[in-house]
């Protein structure tokens, strides 16, 4: 288990392998496909401070609001690959060295990650009750009113968030990999 | 609130925060086979997190998904009053964060807030002869439902053709192109024939059958058992990380088609596969 603190530098990230399990302290952003084509198209300077050598997680809470305060009761990540579009473009644009989702993403996100010093993890779909539980607190939230709650952009301090590195900066992807083995089993299956 | 809407709001609860014990075995067997793997490291956080949710009556996932109802109503009900019931259920629930705010109109991308909107819920009647109602309720997450797919056979490029092999083919091939999309391992519900509509209806239909039960059709049954292995040989693993553990199980109904059409629909739960029933005879109702 490796430990990472937010924000990271480049150097550290760069050390990261696929199959590295760390666990991650700090202040994130959750973003999704509304923020994401937002963040594209649009200057987002409020942004920018979280981001620069922050990380990005692909995850649309189920919110508490209590007075003023909000809170995370369900927070797994969500499906990352509706992102690939963005995700390069966004990684440059706000210097973000990590996104974490799930099920992968492909070819321009693990270009950006080789050539900026950036990684892509993995959390666990469907931990909804336990990584709510490593979110500690919600710092603030943009776009609340326009996105909705799970668009929104949800500023947050993590403590111990388990994941695990899929995307390299060194060019490798547990998720190509795992596709190429498992293409080999489906051509036996299917035979011809 | 009215009586009907407060159980249907605990059939919601029940839905969300508590695994239905079939899944949850079926995962906690995976996990032991799995052994001291990344894989079985995955099924086991799986597991701790829907004894959280539990515990905490939170939701396992916050993609709490669409509620899909399916009603079956005796003589003393009626569906206007029991989809009354439904929807405010799904309003409260939101209200208690059960379910997350999921309902989004997709011409001005407004999330109506409350889990109300048109056609959301989801809900679907059959009338029965005796008294009662009987309500099965499914929380269909949208990344399980992105990588569902529908096949028109023939197919050419898995050369599938209009039979059980070419059935086969169709099935393989989607949980293949899915990966750990849908988050992996899930459950497959399989529709052969019927219209593109019904045939989609009858592949989530089959996944309202217990895990562990066997098709009534022979043939189908040991159509089942095969995928089942085939499926499993893939190597995607939970969340597809790689593994043994792929799915863990497929159900397959069959529905009579136009000559003309041959449609094969798959529908992907997630591992989180989330339902519950309740059944009302008089003032009685009890959940399962």
């Amino acid at each position: 288990m490796i430990d990472i603190k937010l924000p990271v530098d480049e150097e550290t990230i760069r050390k990261l392998n696929v199959g590295d399990v760390v666990s991650i302290t700090g202040v994130m952003m959750t973003a999704r496909d509304a923020a994401h084509k937002y963040m594209v198209e649009e200057e987002a300077p409020e942004v920018a401070d979280v981001l620069k050598d922050g990380m990005i997680y692909h995850c649309g809470p189920v919110i508490k609001k209590e007075g003023d305060e909000y809170s995370f009761v369900a927070a797994g990540p969500t499906t990352s690959i509706r992102e690939e579009p963005y995700q390069g473009t966004v990684m440059k644009k706000y210097g973000v060295r990590g996104v974490i989702g799930k099920g992968g993403m492909e070819g321009k996100t693990l270009a950006a990650c080789k050539e900026l010093g950036g990684v892509y993890l993995s959390a666990v779909g469907g931990l909804g009750t336990i990584l709510a539980r490593s979110v500690k607190k919600v710092r603030t939230v943009y776009k609340l009113e326009e996105f909705g709650v799970p668009e929104a952009m949800w500023v947050i301090e993590v403590e111990k968030f388990p994941a695990v590195v899929t995307m390299d900066s060194h060019g490798r992807s547990i998720h190509d990999e795992v596709l190429e083995a498992s293409r080999k089993k489906f051509d036996e299956i299917i035979g011809d | 609130m009215p009586d009907l809407a407060q159980h249907f709001e605990e059939l919601i609860r029940r839905a969300s925060t508590d695994l239905y014990g079939d899944v949850y075995d079926k995962l906690t067997a995976c996990a032991e086979a799995e052994g001291d793997t990344a894989a079985g490291a995955t099924l086991r956080q799986m597991l701790q997190n829907a004894d959280a949710a539990r515990e905490n009556s939170t939701p396992i996932c916050q993609d709490t998904g669409t509620p899909i109802f399916y009603i079956d109503y005796g003589p003393d009900f009626r569906q206007k009053q029991v989809t009354e019931a439904a929807e405010a259920a799904a309003a409260s629930a939101t209200g208690k964060y059960y379910l997350r705010p999921n309902a989004v109109d997709p011409v001005s991308g407004k999330n109506s807030g409350n889990n109300q909107g048109d056609g959301f819920p989801y809900v679907h009647f059959h009338e029965m002869d005796e008294p009662g109602l009987k309500v099965r309720l499914m929380l269909k997450g949208g990344g399980s439902e992105n990588v569902s797919e529908q096949y028109r056979l023939p197919d050419s490029r898995l050369h599938a053709g209009r039979d059980l092999e070419g059935v086969r083919r169709c099935v393989v091939d989607a949980v293949f192109t899915a990966q750990g999309k849908g988050c992996a391992p899930g459950t497959v519900g399989v529709g052969i024939g019927g219209d593109r509509m019904s045939s989609y209806m009858e592949a989530k239909e089959q996944l309202f059958r217990a895990l562990g039960d066997k098709n009534d059709d022979p043939e189908l049954a040991a159509l089942e058992e095969r995928l089942y292995g085939e499926c499993n040989d893939l190597g995607v693993g939970p969340m597809g990380f790689g593994g043994k553990t792929t799915i863990l199980g497929v159900k397959i109904g069959k529905r009579h088609r136009v000559p003309a059409s041959y449609f094969v629909s798959v529908a992907y739960m997630c591992w989180a596969y989330r339902r519950a029933s309740m059944t009302i005879k008089g003032e009685e109702v009890s959940y399962d």
